[in-house]
């Protein structure tokens, strides 16, 4: 029954949004604690990325898990977003925005280069279908240190990953407000301060992810 | 001809009970037979209509805005009155009654009055059960405050906005039914006829403001819930849409136009700022609990009120009445403020305007303490004159805010012509010359609630539904006559606006017929206000066509109405020869210039007959009497 | 003072429109914005032109009548106030001044800066209401509220329907609306009963009449003339978790 309900219902594919958006942040979030690992030098990283290899299968689940997750979002970010577009056919001459961020108007446009970087990363990193050489580690286990250090020494990929991470800031930091106020945990207390909650949240993971880059790319730090 | 009101006989607290027993019922099965028009969604119109709606009847509906949520009971701030007698301060059933009888300056009928008082219990029941958030207490019970010089806390109140969330209520109320498709809503709709079948009332003709097509509505019976008529002032309180065409188009069919001289004249208004005003904004009364009104003892003082010492101000209402002061009733205090005003006392743009001063009340209580209280109402202050009240007083100055007199009606809310129906504002039975704060809300619910649903099945019970339809030869001849008023007003193509002639009438009216009202003034405005009209219909210009949506059209309409409504108000206070509530001749007032009433010759409902165009209307008078009260000089001091 | 106006004129719901500029000349700073608008209309009439067509009534603030994007600001400039209660000291010499309508798919144009806001209503009709009828309830104080609660939903139902919400809205949403009368009802025992099937009904409808979705950019807190909080909205989510599956059951 609720299914279909929350399917049409306004508030109800919000929450779809807010469930998915909570789960892909969860993922980002211990995307970077994993990326962090490389701060522990060559051993660290490639040892996270054995241990992550040896959870296989439950890694498969775990990934599509996540791709359900990002399907449905993408899915209805479109179609909120058509349906917002066409609640307004005839455009204002004039139009002031006074509360509403630039993130936030954004969000279909982060969104997409998003899901469009992620296909990038995921060619990139998992099928390795571009970026440089990668040299193997005793058998099938890929030198992840490596792999990151030899792409981000190239300015063309530091630099995808910086603008990718600065689109993902724009992301959460209209997104991990808006989580709060769409499962209704927001009120009176909480409002003013969430929005910079929100936009703080956003600059330390983008500045995680950040950092592994630019410290490669200007040979500080990671070498 | 004397009118006879048919109360009921008995003593006056089993009056309405009897009466509801001697009345016919409608078989719940035969209610959806019968067809009922209501026109405007007021709180009376809204609250007939949705109850109706409720009891199974069909209901059209109709209001000229463009949602049944904007009737201009939505503006009063103040409160709602109600017997409940929940602060145990001596209030009761009968106080509620004797206070707004006298408070109308003896000019009520009894039995109305009465009954008035003993559903006003009902009311704030029947408003809290449909959430309308009233002021509670910490306990959580429902807090009562002291308004319009009452002397007992009986008004009932949702912060300035009362009438806006009675309203909603009501509204709410009313889109459950239209939900249920029992009743069905016509806004932007605008009553333009009624229509007599056998002298019966069985429907109306509309235009529809969107399309401009002209309609008639056919129905067993026809209530009228269409407001008042200040805007003959042109500057008033009322929204710019009231207008008194439904009532006047309604008399010229034959229905009775009862006191039409009693106009209320409220004391705490934003004073004109020039000549491009629109409107007047009302300040609540309420802020007269905590401020003093004075002006300066010197004529023509242009110094800033705070330099002007305490003893060379005049505090003038506490002057002359010590018991009452600034609480003194609405016609009393206005027509003090004028009377200081046309002395050369007046303060601020032309001298009119009077001292609202919350000085004293700032410095006893803090001025948190008067935010509390009154914070919305000094900003909205402050929006429009750019004065902070805080530290400055407030200017403020008399404007005309209610209408007493409306069509006649009989103690059912029947007009004299059978089917039709009058509630709220636009009858004119339960307030005589004067109307108390807080009162206006109460009758107009009471009238919508839990009057007319039983009068209107006695009226019911005795016809055949669906007897009549539009294409009844009486529709058809209808809807031509407005089609021609409107083609007509098209083709004058003028030289003047529709708002140029409403202000010259406005002018007139204020000056002539407005707060003090004299036999030369009133007969001066007997010789202009048909010299205007005559004009009117000679040079008005509206442009654009009838079949669009027309503002200018709209207007036009309403101000020929005013433009013919205005005589008969001026003619009604000349034929008045005494002072009473909203009514003061300066012929008739007592040595220290209070109110002269003439009991003996006038203690009765002057109700006008429409005797056709140009022709002096008939003079049917409605004896009242006063069988538990004593009539007695209404005095405040 | 004296101003330019370019305002947006249309004949009717199928003409096109398109921006007109007037003049308005000799304009006092104590005038309302609709005091001036009205100067201008009848300079307009007096040169047989048309005059621009605007929703008015009250003039003071609470009816939610007027109805014009000042600038790009649903109601003008000034936080907290409608058109009616713009002044014109808010304005300079010289400046120029873009009116247009309401903009949604919901409230197509009537005539030039006139708007249908009837969907609105048919909001309510979806179930903004406690379902009672006239008579047969009990004593106002027979059920006690709580003051905060009592407070709580007169800030939510101090809303004057005006749909200025609806227009500031980047997506079009009369959330705020459906928000403040859920918010309203569910504070109070009267309206506890119904509020499952309410907050369903109503928001259902929301989609029904062709207005967007919450994305919960508070353009229309900001837009809002009595400053509604958009906790209201948060509720209403809320309350929508808390109704399910319920509130649909009743729905059906």
């Amino acid at each position: 029954m609720p299914l279909k309900h929350l399917i049409r219902s306004a508030v109800g594919r919000k929450l779809f949004m807010a469930a998915t958006g909570f789960i892909l942040f969860g993922f980002v979030v211990a995307h970077l604690l994993g990326n962090l690992s490389i701060y522990l030098g060559a051993d660290g990283i490639n040892a996270y990325a054995r241990h992550l290899h040896q959870l296989e299968p439950l890694l498969w689940v775990f990934r599509l898990g996540l791709l359900a997750a990002v399907g449905l979002h993408v899915l209805f970010g479109i179609i909120l977003t058509l349906e917002n577009r066409s609640a307004r056919p005839v455009a204002y001459k004039r139009k002031k925005h006074p509360r509403s961020s630039l993130a936030g108007r954004t969000m279909i446009y982060s969104g997409l280069l998003l899901a469009t970087f992620i296909g990038l990363h995921l060619l990139h990193f998992t099928f390795r279908t571009i970026g440089p050489q990668i040299e193997m580690l005793n058998g099938d286990m890929p030198n992840v240190f490596r792999m990151i250090v030899d792409s981000f020494r190239q300015a063309g990929y530091a630099l995808t990953y910086v603008a990718a991470m600065t689109v993902l800031f724009f992301h959460i930091s209209h997104g991990f407000a808006s989580l709060f106020q769409t499962s209704g945990i927001n009120n009176e207390v909480t409002l003013p301060w969430l929005g910079r909650l929100s936009r703080t949240v956003a600059i330390i993971l983008a500045a995680g992810f950040v950092s592994i880059p630019v410290l490669i790319f200007f040979g500080l730090v990671i070498k | 001809m004397i009118l006879d009101g048919k109360c009921p006989t008995g003593p006056l607290a089993d009056k309405w009970d009897n009466h509801r027993q001697a009345l016919k019922l409608v078989n719940p099965a035969n209610k959806r037979k019968f067809k009922i028009i209501v026109v405007g969604t007021g709180l009376a119109g809204a609250s007939a209509a949705a109850t109706l709606g409720e009891l199974g009847y069909r209901v059209e509906a109709f209001c000229y805005q463009d949602s049944p949520r904007r009737a201009h009971s939505i503006a009063a701030q103040g409160g709602i009155n109600a017997a409940k007698n929940y602060p145990n301060d001596g209030d009761s059933i009968y106080r509620l009654f004797y206070d707004t009888i006298k408070g109308g300056d003896f000019r009520a009928r009894e039995a109305n009055v009465y009954r008035l008082a003993q559903i006003s219990n009902a009311i704030i029941d029947q408003c809290v059960a449909q959430g309308v958030p009233f002021a509670r207490d910490y306990a959580g019970y429902l807090e009562n405050r002291s308004f319009g010089g009452a002397q007992v806390s009986r008004t009932f109140f949702a912060r300035g906005q009362t009438g806006q969330q009675l309203l909603l209520g009501a509204y709410q109320s009313l889109s459950r039914q239209i939900a249920a498709e029992s009743v069905k809503i016509f806004p932007r709709t605008e009553m333009l006829d009624l229509v007599l079948v056998d002298g019966q009332a069985k429907g109306i003709t509309v235009r529809d403001l969107t399309t401009g097509e002209i309609r008639c509505h056919a129905a067993d019976a026809v209530i009228l819930a269409t407001g008042g008529y200040v805007n003959v002032f042109n500057l008033s309180t009322n929204a710019m849409g009231c207008s008194v065409t439904a009532a006047w188009r309604a008399h010229k069919k034959g229905a009775f136009f009862a006191n039409p001289c009693y106009t209320q004249i409220h004391p705490t208004c934003i004073p004109v700022s020039g000549d491009h005003q629109s409107k007047l904004t009302l300040m609540s009364e309420s802020l007269r609990n905590d401020g003093r009104i004075w002006v300066p003892k010197k004529a023509g003082d242009s110094r800033l009120p705070q330099n002007i010492p305490e003893n060379e101000r005049d505090y003038y209402l506490e002057r002359k009445y010590p018991s009452f002061g600034n609480l003194a009733p609405r016609d009393i205090a206005s027509r003090a403020a004028k009377e200081v005003c046309d002395a050369g006392y007046g303060i601020g743009p032309g001298g009119r305007g009077v001292y609202l001063d919350f000085g004293d009340s700032i410095v006893r209580l803090g001025e948190d303490a008067i935010r509390a209280r009154y914070g919305n109402l000094f900003e909205m202050y402050e929006r429009i004159t750019d004065e902070n009240a805080y530290q400055q007083p407030m200017r403020i100055y008399p404007a005309p805010h209610y209408s007493m007199g409306g069509l006649w009606v009989d103690y059912n809310l029947q007009s004299n012509i059978e089917g039709l129906f009058v509630l709220g504002e636009a009858n004119f039975s339960d307030h005589g010359a004067n109307r108390l704060g807080a009162s206006a809300l109460m009758q107009g619910l009471a009238d919508g609630y839990f009057v007319i649903p039983y009068t209107i099945a006695d009226y019911l019970a005795r016809t055949t539904p669906g007897m009549v339809s539009d294409s009844h030869e009486a529709f058809r001849q209808s809807r031509e006559q407005v089609a021609q008023q409107t083609d007509r007003l098209l083709s004058i193509n003028g030289r003047k606006t529709a708002s140029e002639f409403h202000r010259e009438l406005g002018h007139i009216m204020w000056e002539q017929v407005g707060m003090a009202r004299s036999a030369s003034s009133l007969s001066e405005a007997l010789k202009r206000i048909p010299e205007l009209r005559e004009e009117f219909w000679l040079n008005v210009r509206i442009p654009g066509s009838a079949q669009q949506l027309n503002q200018e059209l709209e207007k036009a309409g309403r101000i020929a109405d005013f433009l013919e409504f205005g005589e008969l108000l001026a003619r009604d206070a000349l034929n008045r020869e005494e002072s009473c509530g909203g009514h003061f001749r300066i012929e008739h007032q007592t040595p220290d210039g209070e109110a002269l009433r003439n009991d003996a010759d006038f203690a009765h409902v002057a109700a006008w007959q429409y005797k056709g165009a140009d022709q002096t209307p008939e003079l049917h008078k409605e004896p009242l009497s006063f069988e538990n009260i004593e009539l007695a000089v209404r005095s405040y001091k | 003072m004296d101003l330019t106006l370019h305002v947006w004129r249309q004949k009717g719901p199928k003409d096109k429109g398109k921006l007109a500029t007037y003049k308005a000349t000799d304009i006092s700073p104590d005038m309302s914005f609709l005091e001036m608008m009205d100067v201008v209309n009848e300079g307009l009439i007096k040169q047989g032109i048309e005059p621009v067509a605007f929703d008015h009534d009250c003039r003071e603030g609470i009816c939610g009548t007027c109805s014009q994007v000042i600038n790009g600001d649903p109601h003008g400039p000034q936080a907290k106030t409608t058109v009616c209660q713009l002044h014109m000291r808010q304005f300079k010499d010289g400046d120029e001044i873009y009116i247009e309508p309401w903009r949604s798919r919901a409230f197509p144009v009537i005539r030039d800066l006139v708007v249908d806001r009837s969907a609105m209503d048919r909001l309510i009709q979806a179930g903004g209401y406690v379902s009672v009828s006239t008579g047969g309830v009990p004593d106002a104080n027979a059920i006690l509220i709580p003051k905060d609660d009592a407070e709580t939903a007169m800030d939510a139902a101090e809303c004057i329907g005006c749909g200025a919400c609806v227009a500031a809205c980047p997506n079009g949403s009369a959330m705020l609306f459906v928000a403040s009368k859920v918010g309203q009802l569910a504070k109070l025992p009267q309206g506890r009963a119904e509020a499952a099937r309410r907050v369903c009904t109503m928001t259902d409808a929301m989609i029904e009449e062709g207005f967007g979705n919450c994305s919960n950019h508070y353009d229309c807190e900001a837009a809002c003339p009595k400053g509604i909080s958009v906790k209201f909205i948060a509720q209403l989510n809320r309350e929508y978790i808390m109704a399910l599956p319920k509130g649909y059951k009743e729905k059906e």
